[in-house]
């Protein structure tokens, strides 16, 4: 892809979701005092994080609420659905009742309530996880891209490019169909997202280091005499924080659509470990019969990818004020005019 | 009835009163300067007169008309007759004030037909016109071209010929040459001279420049912290001032046309300097150290100096009075260790067709105790001839020595001051950590022994011990520049590369570095390289010039002799085109322009 | 910095600062700047060829050494040994993998024959080889599908970029209402639902419960461009809708973004009413950016389209790629990842031209 356009548009996903901090207007030690305050006025993305902080809880504590329940997500019920109607969940209301809190899983009888709060751990697990992996690989392919001579930051940016190129749910749709069903299919998921899908990060980390190295501090380190490493570490990284944070904030959200869309289609997640896109699959066939079966995963999914992106948003607005403003929930003439009125202030004083 | 009538002006933004119970008037056809160092409130007024603050949560109070508009009572549909058609504005930066996206031709018409009842045609008609007017070449062709197509100097002219397309009997200009290099600056003060004599319109110019004001009014009316200062006609106020601050504010202003004098520098301490205390909260203003005293060292020269503005008469007047003295300090500047010395420096930026050359074959010699000026325009190579003298750029072609030696890299005895006081900070570090910076790279450890000589710079540059722990966002632009001059300190350098130190500085504080840059280096022995595009800073703090153009330096030589006596052309138009303290002076150096300009049409 | 001065302090800081150069040196003329543009589609050309060369590496190489072996999987579970070794001689897999690589090329360049045991195939010019499974030219089945999938993504860029874009107007001009508000709480929503979540609650609603539609059946365009339409009504609503609230919140940041900026301070103090400020000056300024998320998420949209085609059984290259994927038919597969590559790379190059038209400066950037 030719760079002028997958550079304008990594721009343009900075600027659609994700910051270009200007690297110079964070004061940092107070950071983490200020990145905490300005968190905080942000109420949807203080509930936002609420929801997540419940749903990493409801994850890592699946066996214990499976255990409270009594269930576990695999276990077949055959007696608890009606084979003659084509397999529809046993009783009222999906077969919701005190031993199966969210009723059972047509056709299989699994409990619905144990595989959704599974689901959440391969969702968030695989999305976690894959992040990690895009962060590593983006980081580390784009300072060396800023920093290498000229051959090595043409070499880098061109495999960016292509990997920016690739569409991720087909190349990933295909490639999850190759590998053996032998391999664990969740870390399968995960490490197919996370090689796949770095090149924006990369970019974002390439432009945002190519700044800050030309920033009048760097060069004062320079002639201070310090080497190339101890600059990287103190000078250039730190500010990189910010943006990849920011990013990576994003990325989340990103990664459990793919991971459930993949899941969605049979190549993902497979059965018998539980995946809400997985679940998904079937759901409209039985969407009459038993209405959560399609609204509890849908729900999981709707909930969960909006939570993120919230509090991605607040992030966002916490590393950078100034940009966020004009992103949020109820941004408006009241506030770009205090925002001017606050840029009149700095001028004059 | 005036065109302006301002009655106990007040601006808030929120608890920052910007204008505070400012009164002034503007006849008809007259010509006001609003003069004032940052934070005076002087754009803030220039804004309320077209009722720009409305709608933007700014508190307005007292009366403004304009051309008989009541500007606050006025209608949204009054106000937008009155912007545009009655007063024009012209804004500091002209990159940023046009739209990227459309040709100024369209941009010009766009504004025509607001106020005006014309055809698309005519008024795009209307645009070559006004574009011809103020003197671009081939404005009918030119008139399609965007901005970013057009220099920077072309672009003040379009935004100039925006506010002449509805005739309006007011242009406010906002710091219109700021942005703009020396000789530029002089086109553009001279089309506006032109423009109002043709048009008899009426002039407010806001301005942090005393020389542009001298250029180009006939009132000034000098603010501070929002609030009036003085006011008169531009010759008295500038000539005798009766007000303390507008002495301080006329001290500070560096002159061209006067030579450095060793005292006037010492005597203006950096102890004194910058009392700005931290924490002062939102105003953080530089005060001005000791005016007192300062003003009392430049009494002398006061009105001397104005009435030797021109460098013919400069000359004659310093020869007979200083002829032995320079001699005397040009013998000693020329058996000193020479320190630095670069030969052949070449640099090239880009690469095959696009490739040029920052720096084309530059040598230079520096020694020590001595202070080379490098003076230039925008795009005259400076910046990267400095970057290579301390190592940050390699050269192309060409080797800079260093004591004698070739030099590849830093070395921490070449030290820089850099430009901008908020980029060469970290803002992640404690300004104490970024001063030890140089001393824990030489590998000093014990940490006692570096708090201590960090706070012996510190408060050698006239910051606080207490500042060690402070974060660069809490100081002003001028204690962050001691800081970098504290830390270029650290490494105890031989050399010191200033980049433009003092061009982002109010000029009471400018003075206040520059002072101390001339005593740090006379105390320490320091060989000083001195890069700026001001030739009055250059001038003050220079024993030796180097005049840089396009990469070339046109003239080198003593700082005396290349500013009283300029042998290159171009360093001549420099020096004409800077602008004079004096009213008269700098009438009659307008009509010299004039006259070498018909000669050799404008280079914008 | 703001994300979008960021954006266009990028390419102001990289592209006008070298501009300022060049105009004070040399000046510009008006040919200058159209040779340049010349040169700039050229350069762009090149770089699309160059891409689609590595694409086609890369997938070729993944797919052809990811561990698994294919012969026993295309063969089926039940082979023997020698059956698994013949479907490997047939399929050509022992030879080395450069070899099979260069008569990709050669297929694709000057078309290959293949014998199928009794009769020879000649497969033309642009041959992506056949199908493990029943021995169809891939290149035929892609053009069988490849309507059906056009149909829908393009239809659907339509509707994200008017509803889009239409949204993020609407929302900055009135900025700080009650409208701007629900619209930023629906838009948000938009970017937090699967598209396969929207899709099967369109189908269930508008289908399933309310009847409004029916079941959507791809009709041709040829055939009834009514029913072309009305069928693809609810697919286009469900890979539209995810990727207009993004472009909605795009165009809302970059309008808002440039109200912010000097010029249109200018405009404001020149007596221009807000309205054509709006529609002259803000919305100008979010073409860029708009063109370039647009090249940056056609291919998510295109993985959305998959998921689309699944969803309401259109018979596109998605449900063709899922079914291949499913049963590691690999010629088909490949073939199809390259062709939606090159879809992907073309219109990255088609925005990018747009991209420099839309922002004549990065052009000499």
């Amino acid at each position: 892809m030719s760079e002028t356009v997958t550079k304008a548009a990594a721009e343009a996903v900075v600027a659609a979701q994700v910051t270009g901090t200007d690297p110079a207007s964070v004061p940092a030690t107070t950071g983490a005092r200020q990145f905490r305050r300005r968190l905080r006025t942000q109420r949807a993305a203080l509930v936002a994080a609420c929801v997540v902080a419940l749903l990493v809880l409801v994850a890592l504590a699946a066996p214990l609420l499976t255990a409270l329940e009594g269930q576990d997500p695999t276990t077949y019920h055959p007696s608890l659905i009606d084979s003659a109607r084509g397999g529809v969940p046993v009783g009222p209301l999906g077969g919701a009742d005190g031993d199966h809190w969210l009723g059972v899983e047509p056709q299989t009888g699994r409990d619905l309530f144990a595989r959704l709060v599974y689901g959440a751990r391969v969702s968030l697990g695989v999305a976690l996880a894959a992040t990690v992996f895009q962060v590593a690989i983006g980081v580390t392919m784009g300072i060396a891209a800023a920093l290498g001579r000229r051959w090595v930051d043409q070499l880098l940016s061109r495999i960016t490019d292509v990997f920016v190129a690739l569409p991720l749910m087909i190349m990933s749709l295909a490639l999850l169909a190759i590998v053996p069903a032998s391999f664990p299919r969740p870390v399968l998921v995960t490490l197919v997202i996370g090689l796949l899908s770095w090149g924006n990060i990369a970019k974002v980390v390439r432009a945002q280091t190519l700044t800050l190295k030309e920033l009048d501090h760097v060069s004062a380190a320079r002639l201070s005499g310090w080497g190339p490493w101890r600059i990287a570490r103190r000078e250039l990284l730190p500010g990189l924080a910010a943006p990849v944070i920011t990013y990576a904030a994003l990325l989340v959200p990103q990664n459990i659509t793919v991971e459930a869309a993949l899941s969605f289609l049979g190549v993902g997640v497979k059965p018998p470990t539980p995946s809400w896109g997985q679940m998904l699959t079937a759901a409209d066939v039985w969407y009459q019969a038993a209405p959560q079966y399609l609204l509890l995963p849908a729900g999981a999914l709707f909930v969960t990818v909006l939570a993120l992106t919230v509090l991605g948003d607040g992030v966002r607005t916490a590393l950078d004020p100034r940009a966020a403003s004009r992103l949020r929930v109820g941004t408006g003439r009241r506030r770009e005019n205090k925002a001017a009125a606050a840029a009149e202030q700095g001028v004059s004083s | 009835m005036s065109l302006v009538d301002v009655t106990d002006l007040t601006v808030e933004f929120g608890a920052l009163r910007a204008v505070d119970g400012l009164s002034f008037r503007l006849a008809q056809g007259a010509a006001l300067a609003l003069v004032g160092e940052s934070g005076s409130g002087k754009s803030t007024v220039a804004s309320a007169l077209l009722g720009l603050h409305r709608g933007t949560g700014a508190v307005v109070g007292g009366s403004v008309r304009v051309a008989g508009t009541d500007v606050r009572a006025a209608s949204e549909e009054e106000l937008r007759r009155l912007r545009g058609g009655r007063a024009a504005m012209v804004f500091q930066d002209p990159l940023s004030s046009l739209d990227p996206y459309y040709a100024i031709g369209d941009q010009i018409a766009e504004v025509h037909r607001v106020h005006t009842r014309v055809s698309r045609r005519a008024a795009r008609a209307r645009a070559v016109r006004v574009l011809e007017r103020v003197g671009i070449p081939d404005a009918a062709r030119r008139s399609r071209s965007r901005p970013h197509e057009f220099s920077g100097g072309m672009r003040q002219r379009a935004l100039i010929a925006m506010a002449l397309a509805c005739e309006p009997d007011l242009l406010i200009a906002d710091e219109p040459t700021t942005a703009l290099d020396v000789t530029v600056q002089a086109q553009i003060l001279d089309l506006l001279h032109t423009l109002r004599e043709e048009t008899g319109m009426g002039l407010l110019l806001v301005t942090h420049d005393v020389g542009v004001a001298a250029e180009s009014v006939d009132d000034v009316l000098v603010m501070r912290h929002g609030k009036l200062v003085e006011q008169g006609p531009a010759g008295t106020v500038l000539a005798a001032p009766a007000h303390a601050y507008t002495r301080e504010l006329l001290a500070a202003v560096p002159r061209v046309h006067v030579r450095r004098e060793a005292e006037t520098l010492e005597s203006r301490a950096p102890g004194s300097g910058d009392p700005a205390a931290l924490g002062q909260g939102g105003t953080g203003h530089e005060s001005v150290g000791r005016p007192a005293e300062t003003e009392d060292v430049r009494q002398p020269d006061g009105p001397s100096a104005d009435a030797s503005d021109e460098p013919a008469e400069a000359a004659e007047a310093a020869e007979t009075a200083e002829v032995a003295e320079t001699a005397e300090t040009t013998e000693a500047a020329e058996t000193a260790e020479v320190v630095l010395e670069a030969s052949g420096l070449r640099r090239e930026f880009g690469r095959g067709r696009r490739a040029f050359a920052a720096v084309d074959g530059v040598s230079l010699t520096v020694r020590r105790g001595e202070t080379l000026g490098v003076v230039g325009e925008s795009g005259s190579g400076k910046t990267t001839l400095g970057r290579m003298l301390v190592g940050l750029l390699e050269p192309t072609e060409g080797e800079v020595r260093y004591r004698g030696r070739a030099r590849a890299g830093v070395d921490p005895t070449v030290q820089m001051v850099f430009q901008d006081p908020v980029s060469s900070l970290n803002p992640r570090r404690s300004v104490g950590e970024s001063i030890a910076d140089p001393l824990r790279a030489r590998g000093e450890k014990d940490e006692a022994r570096i708090r201590r000589r960090v706070t012996e710079l510190l408060e050698r540059v006239g910051l606080e011990a207490a500042h060690y722990d402070r974060y660069p966002h809490e100081f002003s632009g001028g204690q962050r520049q001691r800081v970098g001059i504290a830390r270029a300190l650290a490494a105890d350098p031989r050399v010191i590369v200033c980049d433009e130190p003092v061009s982002a500085l109010d000029v009471t504080t400018q003075a206040q570095v520059v002072a101390l840059l001339g005593e740090l280096q006379r105390e320490l022995g320091l060989a000083l390289v001195f890069v700026a595009h001001d030739l009055a800073v250059v001038r003050q703090v220079s024993d030796r010039v180097a005049v840089m153009r396009r990469g070339r330096v046109v003239e080198e030589g003593p700082a005396d002799e290349v500013y009283e006596s300029p042998r290159d052309p171009y360093t001549r138009q420099l020096l004409d085109a800077v602008p004079a303290l004096d009213p008269a002076v700098a009438a009659r150096r307008r009509a010299r322009r004039r006259s070498t300009e018909r000669r050799e049409p404008a280079l914008t | 910095m703001s994300r979008l001065s960021a954006l266009k302090g990028l390419s102001s800081l990289s592209g006008l600062s070298g501009l300022k150069d060049i105009n004070g040196l040399r000046g510009l003329s008006g040919f200058a700047v159209l040779s340049g543009f010349g040169g700039f589609l050229v350069r762009r050309a090149v770089g699309v060829v160059l891409t689609l060369f590595a694409v086609s590496v890369i997938v070729y190489v993944v797919f052809y050494v990811t561990p698994g072996n294919v012969a026993q999987i295309t063969c089926g579970p039940r082979c023997s040994p020698e059956q698994v070794h013949q479907v490997a001689q047939q399929l050509r897999l022992n030879d080395p993998l450069y070899v099979r690589y260069w008569h990709f090329l050669e297929g694709l360049v000057a078309g290959q024959d293949y014998s199928t045991g009794t009769s020879v195939e000649h497969c033309a010019a642009p041959c992506l080889g056949l199908s493990y499974q029943s021995d169809q030219q891939v290149t035929g089945l892609i053009l069988t599908k490849l309507p059906v999938s056009l149909s829908l993504v393009f239809g659907a860029m339509v509707l994200w970029l008017v509803l889009g874009v239409g949204t993020g107007v609407l929302s900055a001009w009135r900025r700080g209402r009650p409208t701007e508000r629900v619209l930023t709480a629906v838009t948000l929503a938009g970017t937090a639902t699967p598209v396969f979540v929207i899709g099967l609650i369109l189908m269930i609603v508008v289908c399933g419960e309310l009847q409004l539609l029916p079941f959507p059946q791809y009709v041709n365009l040829t055939d009834d461009p009514e029913q072309w339409a009305w069928n693809l009504l609810l697919p286009w609503l469900s890979l539209a809708l995810i990727e207009a609230a993004s472009f909605a919140r795009l165009t809302r940041a970059a309008m808002l973004e440039t109200l912010a900026e000097d010029h249109v301070r200018t405009f404001r103090a020149y007596g221009v009413a807000e309205r054509s400020i709006i529609a002259r000056h803000a919305l100008r300024g979010a073409f860029a950016p708009v063109i370039a998320l647009n090249a940056n998420n056609f291919g998510s949209a295109v993985g959305g389209a998959v998921l689309t085609e699944t969803l309401f059984g259109l018979p596109g290259i998605g449900q063709e790629l899922v079914h291949a994927v499913n049963v590691v038919d690999l010629p088909v597969v490949v073939g199809m990842v390259l062709v939606i590559g090159f879809f992907v790379v073309l219109a990255n190059a088609v925005a990018d031209v747009l991209y420099a038209l839309a922002d004549r400066r990065v052009v000499l950037a």
